[in-house]
């Protein structure tokens, strides 16, 4: 069940092996269910994650989507290594991050780093908005003295629209989509080349959503950025990415160019979530075709056997109980899991 | 239809250290009688305080109803005591909350929670409420009722707790449900389960429902009419069609092109409300709304706009509604907003390899 998808987005991948920034390759993620009190044993494992495979090009935006509970998180803190993964790789400009060191690792993250979702419990209430965006600095030893640190805090403030006089408020003292700015100066602050943004505006209000998104669009275009977005909106995910990959219960269903996947979605999985966004248009809403999927997302700690979505599958055989589908290129540059899209071939 | 429940200058007040905060401040609404209404508005703007004044569910201290008339089947509502009050909470007027992670009680089972209600308001005894009960969940499409009502609420998933509450919202055949946030804390496919369940049982049950959202897509497809809230005010009311179709306030405009949406070409550049809503301590003397409003005029801050009717069964508190109308949604359409090379099906765009 591993080699299949490797040899698939390898042998696309190799013809454009320099423009890949980041690479994963059969991931796995399992977190053990413990039992007992002082000798705790794994009893279980929930499967987080379970071998998945993608790249991100340079300068592109990858959107991850999927519902609570499918590890489009966990993939992300996987390819940052916060998560040790249980099995697989995840290569940083062709370099295998799985596997090095803390201290290799604490180099390497000035290169990759991360925007959270909550911007109410990531920062520190103790710390002033410049210290929590001056501190990697220091930690990398990026300035040489006090005035340089200052002048680097009022810059990155200034690149994310807020005044360099609030460096010396609380976060308490800002907004939620100003706090969410700190969040993203403070990623800026090393200057990395990928940013892992963890549904970076879910817990923001409309209107302050739009200004957050075109501000990681401007910024992206000013330093040059890569981006893996993980959202559970779709329709922000299809406004910011350039290729989008849909997740369900630890596995990627879908992985196309935003447009395409959005016109030509191939698994049912895809098809049923575009199915259920609501557009803010009475008129248009009720000319849309509806898929209501039955039932809920099953446990990850005992999955379905063969295709994990085929208990909620409208379009399920006998067959897809038994296969696991393979992550496969069905059109150029379009790949879908699922056994009876159009030119998925045998199985 | 008639009208079911009339809201005349409702104010709601809390009085804190900083000073007073007034979460609604003067809003007017009728609800017909098996109509789907929506209330629309981000956080912090008066939209649950509204539901739960409704309720009579205000803290005090430190809120306060300092004015209004809440005439539900032509009865103010706000005149009775709280023993009447409590006779109709429950009974003839219910609610789902938002979060149906914290508003189960997590040490009784659901038969005892949803009996409580069935014993009270309807007189049952013991055993009819469990029978009752059964059928209650069975009716919200939870499978296998008669096992699972003797479970205890973190046995259920998020989407099954939802419907939980709409059960127990449901069980004294209620006139008016007020449905607050009711999908939020839920994935999208559970969402358009619930969305689609409360639809179809307040159809079957001619029960009114007030559904309060900030997702504007919700609206869309459930509501019949709405109203759109901004610091306290509803700055813009209509039927549903209209409003989307017709918008008549810049905030309504605003919020309409600040998300972006599944159905057309992507935009190259998504259109957001600059600024913060402002606060409800010292809110500025004239519209509020002015400070973040392209077509704000010195009127705007010396004069605060009513409610003003613009259309048949459509109001707008703007100066300069006349000069929005039809053409404000143009953008969705602007052929120079809209990226050159999408074109729907566009299926080899090669737009990341240029990137590079």
């Amino acid at each position: 069940m591993t080699t299949m998808i490797e040899s698939d987005q390898r042998g696309d991948g190799a013809s454009s092996q320099n423009d890949v920034l980041v690479e994963v390759r059969n991931l796995q993620m399992y977190f053990p269910v413990t039992a007992g009190i002082i000798f705790q044993r794994a009893v279980a494992q929930i499967k987080a994650v379970d071998d998945v495979s993608f790249f991100v090009r340079k300068g592109e935006t990858l959107g991850l989507v999927g519902e609570s509970g499918c590890g489009k998180t966990t993939t992300g803190r996987c390819i940052l290594q916060l998560y040790k993964p249980t099995g697989g790789q995840v290569l940083f400009e062709g370099q295998e991050l799985t596997g090095m060191s803390t201290r290799q690792m604490r180099v390497m993250r000035r290169q990759m780093q991360v925007i959270f979702q909550d911007p109410y419990s990531s920062l520190n209430p103790r710390m002033t908005a410049g210290n929590i965006i001056g501190e990697p600095l220091i930690v990398h030893g990026l300035v040489n003295s006090k005035e340089e640190y200052r002048d680097r805090v009022a810059e990155l403030l200034h690149n994310v629209g807020l005044n360099p006089y609030m460096a010396d408020r609380f976060p308490h003292e800002f907004s939620g989509g100003q706090r969410q700015r700190i969040g993203v100066a403070r990623a800026l602050s090393v200057g990395p080349s990928f940013i892992v943004c963890d549904e970076p505006v879910s817990a923001l209000d409309v209107s302050i959503q739009a200004q957050i998104v075109n501000l990681l669009e401007d910024l992206q275009e000013q330093f040059d950025l890569t981006y893996l977005f993980i959202a559970h909106d779709l329709s922000v995910v299809r406004h910011i990415s350039n290729r989008v990959a849909v997740m369900y219960l630890g596995h990627i269903v879908e992985i196309a160019d935003r447009n395409e996947i959005y016109a030509n979605p191939l698994h049912p999985y895809t098809r049923a979530l575009l199915s259920a966004v609501p557009i803010p248009d009475p008129v248009i809403d009720a000319q849309r075709e509806r898929i209501l999927l039955s039932g809920e997302v099953p446990s990850p700690l005992n999955p379905p056997s063969g295709c994990v979505f085929h208990p909620r599958c409208p379009i399920a055989v006998d067959r897809c109980q038994e296969v696991i589908p393979e992550l496969r290129e069905v059109e150029p540059d379009h790949w879908a899991a699922c056994i009876q899209s159009p030119g998925y071939g045998s199985y | 239809m008639a009208t079911l429940l009339e809201v005349n200058d409702l104010r709601t007040h809390f009085f804190t250290f900083e000073g007073v905060v007034k979460a609604v401040d003067g809003v007017s609404y009728e609800v017909e009688e098996g109509e789907t209404l929506g209330l629309v508005g981000e956080s912090g703007c008066g939209k649950s305080v509204s539901a739960l004044s409704l309720m009579r569910l205000i803290p005090d201290p430190p809120g306060k109803i300092v004015s209004g008339e809440l005439l539900f089947e032509g009865e103010d509502i706000l005149k009775i005591d709280m023993d009447d009050m409590r006779r109709i909470r429950g009974a003839k007027m219910s609610m789902v909350f938002q979060e149906p992670m914290t508003s189960l009680n997590p040490v009784l089972t659901l038969e005892r929670q949803l009996s409580e209600t069935l014993q009270l308001h309807r007189g049952m005894s013991r055993e009819e409420a469990r029978l009752e009960s059964v059928d209650l969940l069975a009716r919200v499409g939870i499978p296998d009722a008669e096992r699972r009502v003797k479970q205890y609420p973190h046995q259920f998933s998020g989407g099954m707790r939802q419907r939980v509450m709409i059960a127990m919202a449901l069980s004294c055949n209620p006139r008016l449900i007020i449905a607050d946030e009711p999908t939020t804390a839920l994935d999208v496919t559970i969402q358009a389960q619930i969305l689609e369940l409360m639809k179809s049982l307040t159809n079957e049950f001619g029960v009114s429902l007030i559904v309060i959202t900030h997702n504007l897509g919700v609206v869309a497809r459930y509501a019949d009419r709405m109203n759109i809230m901004y610091a306290g005010k509803i700055i813009e009311r209509g039927t549903a069609r209209e409003v989307y179709s017709n918008p008549r306030h810049p905030y309504t405009v605003g919020l309409l092109k600040s998300v972006p949406r599944l159905d057309l070409p992507r935009r190259a550049k998504l259109d957001p409300i600059e600024g913060q809503p402002p606060d409800l301590i010292n809110l500025p003397v004239g519209c509020s709304f002015r400070d973040r409003c392209r077509w704000a005029v010195d009127k705007c801050a010396t004069d605060s706009p009513p409610l003003m009717l613009v259309n048949e069964g459509h109001w707008s508190a703007c100066w300069r509604s006349d000069e929005l109308g039809p053409g404000a949604l143009d953008f969705l359409v602007d052929p120079d907003e809209l990226e050159a090379s999408t074109n729907g099906g566009a299926a080899a765009d090669s737009e990341p390899d240029d990137d590079n």
